[in-house]
């Protein structure tokens, strides 16, 4: 997967500056997304997905944020070092990005239409009209009714999964090869949620794009994702490709989070209680030493505790951070 | 929109009158008259006093009185003045553009402050530029314009000898001469005013960046591949604009108040001085006329603050 890749991400360390000491957000990230591949990156909130996902187009607050160490190479070339004038000519052309709250990700003063023209006309630069037509366009495209109407509409006309349509269309405006979905469904009725996830997907097979899928819901990566990459305070625990992680779990954190999906057979036919993974996750402030999961774990051991647990390969595409 | 402006302008109406008949009920409470002198002066016997009171009219009651005046000032009639002894609206008309001239330039000099350090102090808080606005900011604003008036002219006026420390209307050059002039001694007033605006509205253009600059839309911006000066320009400005535009419509009241007092100070020949000098001299018909007219224009700057309002804010429709 590393020849080649679009995108990959090697050891990064962001951290946090704040009142009370260095958070380390992202300590120590490996992740690597092939051409028109989905990758699913889960995990509990607070372990760094969102970080991890919005370091890569920088636009993470620096300071109090601060890339430590790594590197991230978009199509072999390391961005960490790039200016801000390099990385603007990266966002929306060739990386697009989706955010949690669609309710808020679009700014209430401009219609739907200018705010998708300004990106295409920033990086293609298109004439104004050229640039509406486009944003018409890509309305249709994500399934907006009456775009030619609607396009001349405001943020506050329309509801929130029709505002995730928008912000869908508007990243993908001008056609980036990196479609980076930060929880895109988490603020969104379950019903929507599905419809997101279809649009999404088929975004993905029309456009033929790779989608970074970052998420707290195992379920949305089972439906969507080819590779899985589980995240844990700041680290990644585990890395298989989906059929794989579901069938064959092996750290101890992804087992859990796989048993806690909730189940409508199981739960009917045993009447069992949905299974939690038992405390919260560590402050980032003073890690636990050794595995961060181990004060967690149940099968933690002595050795847990002793070293931190490099990924190691357990089989072709599987890799765990767990000495067991 | 212009069903809106007229509707808002019927409103208005209403208002005004409210304002009118307050305004009227507590002059005619307040004791004296502009015949009180005539009672200290010996040459003036009781009986032409009272005569002059009847023939005035003084003497009615205050509602045949109030609605004796309304009908005049439909009528365009704006009373008399028997201090200065002219028609009213000559006298205002003399002194306003004074006035407007001053504030205006001073609203826009606080502007022409206010937004360019706030937003720069907001986009780098807590750094030494936002710490120098914020505490120039903060003397700014504690100190009232009477000392800084006053301060002024000690410094530029008295030591420096640069500036003249009376403003006077009656400068008899004429051309750029009289421009120049008129520049001159307009200076200190309009810097007096313009700091102090500018100094408060600093502090709170810079807190309505801050709350904009942080929202889910700005690094929406960004993430486009933005500059960030068009960020800042198009996205947070724009939104941060929104509540600065109602407070500086609802501070115009607060501001003419303190033209009232800086005009005393440098001996602005506006409406403000007008008012001082009509109260000392209980010319009632000048002070009714000159607060009317404060009335209206503090009315006015709201309805044109709410005109802006809906013109930054798409979400505010007009109905």
């Amino acid at each position: 997967m590393a020849e080649g890749a679009l995108l990959e991400i090697r050891g990064l360390k962001v951290h946090f500056a704040t009142d009370d000491g260095m958070v380390r957000a992202v300590d120590g990230v490996d992740l690597s997304l092939g051409r028109g591949e989905t990758l699913g990156v889960v995990g509990e909130s607070g372990c760094g997905k969102t970080v991890t996902a919005m370091t890569v187009l920088k636009l993470v607050a620096m300071p109090p944020g601060r890339i430590v160490g790594g590197e991230i190479l978009w199509r072999g070339r390391d961005l960490v070092p790039l200016g801000p004038a390099e990385m603007q000519k990266l966002r929306s052309r060739e990386i697009g990005i989706v955010f949690q709250e669609p309710m808020t990700s679009l700014n209430p003063v401009y219609t739907v239409g200018a705010q998708i023209a300004e990106t295409v006309r920033l990086h293609e630069g298109l004439s104004r009209r050229a640039a509406l037509e486009r944003a018409v366009e890509m309305l249709r495209l994500v399934h907006i009714p009456n775009p030619e109407r609607r396009v001349h509409d405001y943020p506050h006309q329309f509801s929130g999964g029709m505002r995730q349509r928008v912000m869908i269309a508007m990243a993908l405006s001008c056609n980036p090869q990196l479609l980076i979905a930060d929880e895109p469904t988490t603020a969104l009725d379950v019903t929507i949620q599905a419809q997101i996830l279809d649009l999404l997907a088929e975004m993905k097979a029309r456009l033929g794009m790779a989608v970074m899928l970052i998420t707290h819901a195992m379920g949305v990566v089972a439906e969507t994702a080819q590779r899985v990459v589980v995240m844990y305070a700041g680290k990644v625990v585990e890395e298989a490709p989906v059929r794989e992680l579901f069938a064959r779990p092996r750290h101890p954190y992804t087992q859990g989070l796989i048993r806690s999906i909730p189940r409508i057979d199981t739960a009917a036919a045993r009447k069992a209680r949905l299974e939690a993974i038992p405390g919260v996750v560590p402050s980032l402030l003073s890690p636990p030493p050794g595995c961060r999961f181990a004060p967690r774990c149940r099968f933690a051991r002595e050795i847990c505790t002793a070293g931190e647990p490099p990924l190691r390969e357990v089989s072709p595409g599987h890799r765990v951070a767990c000495v067991l | 929109m212009s069903q809106y402006l007229i509707r808002r302008l019927l409103v208005a109406i209403p208002s005004l009158l409210g304002i009118s008949v307050v305004l009227f009920t507590v002059l005619a409470l307040a004791p004296g008259d502009p015949f009180e002198e005539l009672a200290t002066n010996p040459a003036v016997p009781p009986e032409v006093r009272a005569a002059l009171r009847a023939k005035f009219g003084l003497d009615d009651p205050i509602f045949v009185r109030y609605f004796r005046w309304l009908a005049a000032m439909l009528n365009g009639d704006w009373g008399y003045s028997f201090v200065s002894r002219m028609d009213v609206d000559t006298l205002i008309l003399q002194r306003l553009p004074t006035t407007l001239v001053i504030i205006g330039s001073s609203q826009v000099l606080a502007l022409l402050i206010a937004l360019p350090v706030g937003v720069f102090a907001a986009t780098r808080p807590y750094s030494v530029f936002d710490q120098i606005a914020n505490t120039l900011a903060f003397i700014g604003f504690s100190l009232p314009t009477f000392f800084t008036g006053i301060l002024l002219i000690l410094i530029f006026s008295i030591h420096l000898e640069w500036l003249p420390f009376v403003y006077r209307a009656d400068i008899e050059a004429t051309g750029w001469r009289w421009l120049w002039e008129h520049v001159r001694q307009s200076i200190m007033p309009i810097a007096v005013l313009g700091l102090f605006q500018g100094a408060a509205w600093t502090r709170f253009v810079r807190s309505a960046v801050l709350d904009v600059i942080r929202l889910d839309y700005v690094t929406t911006a960004r993430a486009k591949g933005l500059p960030e000066r068009r960020v800042i320009t198009r996205h947070v400005v724009r939104n941060a604009l929104i509540p600065v535009v109602t407070l500086v419509a609802l501070q115009m009241p607060a501001v003419f108040g303190g033209a009232i007092v800086t005009e005393q100070i440098f001996r602005v020949p506006g409406i403000g001085s007008l008012l001082i000098s009509a109260i000392l001299a209980n010319d009632t018909p000048v002070i009714m006329a000159v607060t009317f007219v404060f009335a209206c224009l503090v009315v006015f700057f709201n309805l044109l603050a709410d005109i802006l309002y809906g013109w930054l804010d798409p979400r505010i429709s007009y109905r």
